[in-house]
C-alpha cells in the first residue's frame, strides 16, 4: 500500500465486502432498536404500537431479569474457572512423553467437536439421570442415594456440561503455549536449582498469562449465549434456576410471543456483553500487550 | 576449587555413540575450550558434565567427588547457554537473583550479590529492566551474571557469543577471558570457533566424532598436532598435507606444512606450481597454487607480493615446521 493509487485500488476492491458485512449487522440492529420501541405481540400482530422505552422498563424491572443475570454471570464465572484450573494440568500431563500420546491427545480435544445438544442429551439420559443414568447406577453400587441432577442442583449440572466441552478449548491452547516455551530456560532454572514447582509457579505460569488470557475472552463471548444446552436439559428450570439472560430473551419472543420485549432483551444484553468485555479487557487485557 | 575429572566417560542416544571413552583432567582455575565441527559431541560432554544429561558409563569428579546421579544444581555448576535462556518475565536483578532465591538466601545477602555482580558486568544501570528491552550484548552480559553469583566451583559456557555480531564478539570475548581470570574460576568453554578456542584457552581439547583427539595449549596444538585431524583443524587457512611419496619421503605416508611455512622460492629452489587464486589482504597474500602430483596448495606470505592467476612459482617449505605422520594419521616425532 505504498503508492496513492494501490491505496485507492486497495479500499474500492474492499468496498464490497465492508459493505456487505456493515449491512449484515446494521439492518438486524436496527431492526431490533425499532422493534424494542413497540408494543408488538405475535398473538396479536395487527395492533402493534409505538411506547417508547416501556418495553426496556418491563425487562429491567422483571423480577426474572435479576435472577437471569445472576445465572449468567455464575455460569461464565464457573467455567471459566473450571476449564482453568483443570486445563492448565491437564495440559502439562498432554505435554509429558507419554505412551500413545496422540491418542489421548485426540480423545482430550474430543468433546469439543460435539455439538452442544447433543452433549446435552447425553449428559442427560445417559450419565445424569437419576433412575437410568450412569451417575445414578455408581451411587447405587457405593451404596448413596442418587442425586436427581436437574431438581437438586440445576444450574451446577449445567454448568458440569458446559464445562465439558469447553475444557478441550482451553486445554488445547494451553498444551500449544506449553510446546512453545523455551528448553533451554526450563534447564536454565534447573541449573538454579529450582523445584519442579518453583519451574512451574516462575516461569510456566508467567509464560501461560497469555493464553490464559485468550482462553477468557474466547470463552466469556461463547458463554455469555449458551443455549442449547439449558434448552434441552432443564427448560430454563425448575422455576428461572438456570435461566440466562440469552434463555430469558427466548422465553420473551417464542413462550410469551412478546417480539417488543425480546428485542428490548436483546438489546440489554448486547450492553452487558460490553460492560463484561469492558472489565475482562482492563484486568487481563494487558496481557495481550506485546 | 573447581578441579574436574572426567574418567571413561561414554554417552550413547540409543544405538548412537555420541561420546567414546573420554578422559580428562582439568585443572581448578583453568580456562579449558571444547571445539570441533558440528556434531562432534562438545555439547553433549558439556551437559554431561553440566548433570543436564545422563552417562551412559565412566565417572565425572568434580574436587574428587563423584557427580553421577548427582542433580545439577547440587554440583556448584553454572552454565551460561547458547540462547542465553533468560528468564523473560522476570528484570534483570529477578534474572541475576533467581538461583539465590532458589537457594533460599536472605535478602539482604541476595541483594548484597546482584548488585555486586551487577557492577562487575556494568549491568547496574539496566537492573529493572526486562531482557528483551536489553541489547545481545547486554543480554549476554546478563546471562554471565546469573553464572558468576553463584559463586560456582566451574562456569560452563555453551558458544556464548555465536548469536553476536563480530565486532561485539571479539570483545565478549576478551571480556569473558578477563573476568575468568579476575575470578580465578574453572571455566569449560564450548566453541566451533577455533579462533575462540586459541585466544581464550589455557588448554583445549579437540574433538572428532566423540573422541577426543588432544588435549593441550593452544600453541601445543599449533605446533605439535597429535594426529591429522588436529592438525588441519587448528590453524587457519588450513594445514597444506601432500603425500610423502611425491614429496620425496617415502618413508612418511603425509607430509604437512602450513601456508604461512611456505616461502615463495627462487627458480629451481622447492616446489614448483601454477597460482590459481590470489588473495590480496594488504597484510598477507594468500596464494592457491596447483603445484600439479602436489595437489593444491595454499601458501600465506606476510606483506604484498604482486602475483596473479598464471604465474609460475617455486614454494619452499620450511624443514624445521614439518609435520610427518603415518599411514594412521598419527604423527611421527623424531
Amino acid at each position: 500500500m505504498a503508492t496513492q493509487q494501490t491505496q485507492v485500488l486497495g479500499r474500492a476492491l474492499l468496498t464490497p465486502a465492508v459493505a456487505l458485512l456493515f449491512i449484515w449487522m446494521i439492518v438486524p440492529l436496527a431492526m431490533t432498536i425499532y422493534f424494542s420501541t413497540l408494543h408488538y405481540s405475535l398473538l396479536d400482530s395487527e395492533a402493534w404500537s409505538f411506547v417508547g422505552l416501556e418495553n426496556f422498563r418491563y425487562f429491567l424491572t422483571d423480577p426474572a431479569f435479576l435472577t437471569a443475570l445472576r445465572n449468567t454471570l455464575v455460569l461464565v464465572g464457573s467455567v471459566l474457572a473450571i476449564t482453568i484450573l483443570l486445563g492448565t494440568p491437564l495440559a502439562l500431563l498432554l505435554d509429558q512423553q507419554v505412551v500413545g500420546r496422540s491418542i489421548i491427545r485426540l480423545m482430550v480435544i474430543a468433546p469439543f467437536f460435539v455439538m452442544p445438544t447433543v452433549s446435552a442429551l447425553v449428559w442427560k439420559n445417559l450419565l445424569m439421570h437419576p433412575v437410568s443414568g450412569l451417575f445414578a447406577w455408581v451411587a447405587t453400587l457405593v451404596g448413596t442415594t442418587p442425586i436427581d441432577w436437574f431438581n437438586d442442583v440445576p444450574l451446577f449440572s449445567v454448568i458440569l456440561i458446559v464445562a465439558w466441552q469447553w475444557l478441550p478449548f482451553a486445554t488445547l491452547i494451553l498444551l500449544t503455549a506449553l510446546q512453545s516455551q523455551d528448553e533451554e530456560q526450563k534447564e536454565a532454572a534447573e541449573m538454579d536449582g529450582a523445584s519442579a514447582l518453583s519451574t512451574f509457579i516462575y516461569l510456566t505460569l508467567p509464560h501461560l498469562a497469555r493464553p490464559i488470557t485468550v482462553v477468557i475472552l474466547i470463552e466469556t463471548i461463547f458463554l455469555l449465549t449458551v443455549f442449547a444446552e439449558i434448552f434441552v436439559t432443564t427448560g430454563g428450570g425448575p422455576g428461572l434456576a438456570t435461566t440466562n439472560i440469552a434463555f430469558l430473551i427466548y422465553t420473551q419472543a417464542l413462550v410469551q410471543y412478546d417480539v417488543g420485549n425480546a428485542s428490548a432483551g436483546g438489546l440489554v444484553a448486547v450492553v452487558i456483553a460490553n460492560i463484561v468485555a469492558f472489565f475482562l479487557v482492563r484486568i487481563v487485557g494487558r496481557n495481550l500487550e506485546a | 576449587m573447581g578441579q574436574i575429572t572426567l574418567q571413561g566417560v561414554r554417552k550413547s542416544f540409543g544405538p548412537v555413540n555420541i561420546i567414546k571413552d573420554a578422559n580428562l583432567d582439568i585443572e581448578n582455575g583453568s580456562f579449558v575450550v571444547f571445539v570441533g565441527p558440528s556434531g562432534c559431541g562438545k555439547t553433549t560432554l558439556l551437559r554431561l558434565i553440566a548433570g543436564l544429561e545422563d552417562v551412559t558409563g565412566g565417572q565425572i569428579l568434580i574436587d574428587g567427588r563423584n557427580v553421577v546421579g548427582v542433580p545439577p544444581a547440587k554440583r556448584g555448576l553454572s552454565m551460561v547457554f547458547q540462547s542465553y535462556a533468560l528468564y523473560p518475565h522476570m528484570s534483570v536483578r529477578g534474572n541475576i537473583a533467581f538461583g539465590l532465591k532458589m537457594a533460599g538466601l536472605p535478602r539482604s545477602d541476595i541483594d548484597r550479590k546482584v548488585e555486586a555482580a551487577a557492577a562487575t558486568l556494568n549491568l547496574t544501570p539496566y537492573l529493572d529492566r526486562k531482557p528483551r528491552e536489553l541489547s545481545g550484548g547486554q543480554r549476554q552480559r546478563v546471562a554471565i551474571g546469573r553464572a558468576i553469583v553463584r559463586e560456582p566451583k566451574a562456569f560452563l559456557f555453551d558458544e556464548p557469543l555465536s548469536n553476536l555480531d563480530a565486532a561485539l564478539r571479539v570483545q565478549m570475548r576478551m571480556e569473558v577471558a578477563k573476568l575468568q581470570k579476575q575470578l580465578a574460576t574453572t571455566a569449560i568453554y564450548v566453541t566451533h570457533d577455533q579462533v575462540e578456542a586459541m585466544t581464550m584457552a589455557d588448554k583445549i581439547v579437540v574433538l572428532n566424532a566423540g573422541n577426543i583427539e588432544q588435549y593441550g595449549s593452544p600453541l601445543e596444538l599449533y605446533e605439535r598436532p597429535a594426529n591429522l585431524f588436529v592438525a588441519g583443524f587448528i590453524g587457519s587457512p588450513k594445514m597444506n598435507f601432500v603425500p610423502g611419496e611425491v614429496a620425496g619421503e617415502p618413508s612418511v605416508a603425509t607430509l604437512g606444512v602450513r601456508p604461512e611455512h611456505l616461502k615463495i622460492g627462487k627458480e629451481g629452489e622447492g616446489w614448483p606450481g601454477t597460482v590459481s587464486v590470489a588473495e590480496h589482504l594488504g597484510s598477507d597474500t594468500f596464494l592457491y597454487v596447483d603445484a600439479g602430483k602436489l595437489g593444491l596448495l595454499t601458501a600465506r606470505c606476510i606483506g604484498e607480493f604482486n602475483f596473479k592467476a598464471g604465474d609460475r612459482i617455486w614454494l619452499s617449505p620450511d624443514p624445521a615446521r614439518l609435520h610427518r605422520f603415518d599411514k594412521d594419521g598419527v604423527v611421527i616425532r623424531t
